[in-house]
């Protein structure tokens, strides 16, 4: 026999203390599982979103004029000539330290063409790069697949009366609009989009870049990193992160995982008290046992390593049911929460902590009890005997 | 050259003990004065009657009690001079206590329950079951080792509690009031017991108010008001 054997028997006998000071932990430790794996399947979901969202950094050319435009009035035209980029020079991009954060690089071209008499944005773009960037893009009718083919933007088309299939000359080429681009809400709808190569030599801009956009895939990637170091290798450009959209949701995230370690702390308060109240309910019943041991030469410490090694065993299932429940409550109620979001997944590492976590939470909780227990004056013991 | 006379030494020596009790404002004496000897291999019966200080005085000799005043020397070991770790370490090696009503752990079996001093030893596992299944034959009970104490009879349990009293093998086995709960039939034989124990070389100090208890002691102290009247 071993003080092991002691304590084991114990919870055998004491079935339904054990599942009550387990129920306690398990309901601790499943609140914060579930709370902070639904945080983390929101972040997840977010991020994926975003990097879905495509570019979320802007490289123009640094300009000393101030912007002339606000609400969508714009005074005075705006000058695409001065130090645009050089296509040449755009592999430097892929040259920074953070380069296997970079997704898609879509340079663009832009400048004013005649079209039917009327001054019209033209934009040209690698159509392979762009499309898949711009989800938000419906075209309506074929995407374009050859260097002479266009996208109008909604407004454009009405105003130019142009629809799919009719061609249109610009410069020394012959165009053919192969689709209308639907109401994006943004200032594509009144431009005209061509392929990136047949553009600059429309526009007379061979070999030149106006602006590129950058998908970096930002899940814990240091962003504002990566645009120091584009910034960095482009000294005449202004680089900038489109981050104030994310923030605003991560913000709202933050506030959900405080939210979640506070309620996480109170029922793990909660839990730490049940067991805190049902252990040292349990040492005064056991006064009587105590007693004996004490009689038969058990030290002190004996007493305390029975009591605290049934406090480890408690600890222990209770954070591994506590954490099973938590991930099967976050896995079965995060369709409700976030609808087409998915699970995290078991995060077995954090299982680790939540187990380590009870254990420490029951032993915290059984210490002042065991320490009383175990220094019970023995003559004080018998007198219950 | 005259040889000079060896002084006798006993195996316990209880050196004029008092243990006093704080009630309110008044102090009992529970123990008023005590003073005598126990020698190694001795059978010796305290008697009294209900309230006369011989369950106290057994507690001071268990080392369980702190006296308030006197000594209690065991092997010549001033047992109160000693810390209370060193105390518990004491009992475990000296003392093997039978508790008034049995005091047996009930969710371990009787054969655990007879282990269960043996949890401190460090004695191997296959040591420790040999050794508790041969004390429970001894006690007439091998056929019962895997029943919990509620399924043992009263007398059972008695041996039980013997049995656990003993397998540590102590110089020194103290008796509460062993027969108080038996019927006189299931008394004589745990007291035969008892005495075959001693005969064995157990020195036994054995508590009762039961003056047919007394009758298989070498020895027997009566006791009253916490003073011993007669040895």
């Amino acid at each position: 026999m071993k003080l092991y054997h002691i304590s084991y028997s114990n919870l055998k006998r004491r079935k339904g203390k054990v599942i009550f000071l387990v129920l306690g932990l398990v309901l601790g430790i499943a609140t914060i599982v579930t709370l902070l794996s639904i945080t983390e399947s929101m972040t997840r979901d977010i991020e994926e979103r975003l990097d879905r969202f495509g570019a979320n950094i802007v490289m123009v050319p640094k300009s000393e004029n101030l912007a002339l435009s606000y609400g969508g009035i714009t005074v005075g035209g705006v000058n695409y000539a001065v130090q645009e980029f050089k296509e040449q020079d755009l592999k430097g991009i892929r040259e920074i330290e953070n380069r296997e954060n970079l997704g898609a690089v879509a340079p663009k071209v832009l400048g004013a063409a005649q079209v039917m008499g009327r001054q019209v944005l033209l934009m040209g773009v690698d159509f392979a790069v762009e499309l898949p960037l711009k989800t938000w893009w419906h075209l309506g009718g074929a995407a374009p697949a050859a260097s002479g083919d266009l996208v109008v933007g909604a407004e454009a088309a009405a105003a130019l009366h142009l629809a799919v299939g009719d061609t249109l000359p610009l410069g020394p080429r012959t165009f053919t609009v192969t689709a209308i681009l639907q109401h994006t809400g943004g200032a594509e709808d009144g431009m005209i989009i061509g392929d990136f190569h047949a553009v600059q030599e429309v526009l007379g801009k061979k070999g030149v870049v106006s602006l590129v956009e950058i998908a970096a895939f930002c899940r814990d990637c240091p962003i504002s990193e990566l645009v120091l170091q584009i910034a960095e290798k482009f000294p005449n450009a202004k680089v900038t992160a489109l981050r104030q959209a994310v923030m605003a949701k991560m913000q709202s995230i933050e506030l959900f995982k405080t939210f979640s370690y506070g309620v996480a702390g109170l029922v793990i308060f909660i839990g730490s008290l049940l067991v805190f109240v049902t252990m040292m309910g349990a040492v005064n019943e056991r006064t009587r046992e105590i007693g004996i041991f004490r009689a038969i030469g058990f030290r002190r410490g004996h007493v305390m390593q029975i009591i605290l090694l049934e406090a480890i065993v408690v600890g222990f299932v209770g954070g591994f049911l506590g954490f099973a429940a938590g991930n099967l409550i976050a896995w079965s109620i995060l369709p409700v929460v976030i609808p087409g979001g998915t699970f995290a997944g078991v995060n077995l590492p954090f299982g680790g902590l939540a187990v380590l976590l009870s254990i420490s939470l029951s032993l915290l909780a059984s210490l002042y009890p065991a320490r009383k227990g175990s220094s019970l004056d023995p003559s004080e013991a018998l007198r219950a005997l | 050259m005259q040889a000079q006379e060896k002084p006798v030494q006993h195996l316990i020596e209880i050196r004029d003990i008092g243990k006093d009790y704080q009630v309110g404002a008044n102090t009992v004496s529970a123990i008023r004065h005590m003073h005598f000897h126990v020698d190694d291999g001795e059978f010796i019966s305290i008697m009294g009657q209900s309230g006369s200080g011989k369950s106290t005085l057994l507690a001071v000799l268990g080392g369980l009690n702190h006296p308030s005043r006197g000594q209690v020397l065991v092997d010549s070991l001033d047992v109160y001079g000693l810390s209370s770790e060193q105390r518990a370490d004491f009992r475990s090696e000296y003392i093997g206590i039978i508790f008034q009503s049995f005091q047996l752990i009930p969710y371990l079996t009787a054969l655990e329950n007879i282990k269960l001093p043996m949890a401190i030893t460090g004695i191997s596992a296959k040591e420790q079951d040999g050794l508790a299944r041969s004390v429970l034959e001894k006690v007439g009970l091998g056929a019962k080792a895997p029943r919990l104490p509620d399924q043992l009879s009263g007398g059972e349990q008695e041996r039980v509690a013997i049995a656990r009293a003993i397998v540590n093998r102590p110089p020194i086995l103290l008796a509460d009031e062993p027969t108080g709960s038996l019927d006189s039939e299931t008394a004589e034989g745990v007291m035969g017991l008892l005495r075959r124990l001693n005969q064995e070389g157990l020195t036994i100090i054995m508590v009762t108010h039961n003056p047919d208890a007394c009758r298989h002691a070498d020895r027997t102290i009566l006791v009253r008001d916490g003073l011993c009247l007669a040895q």
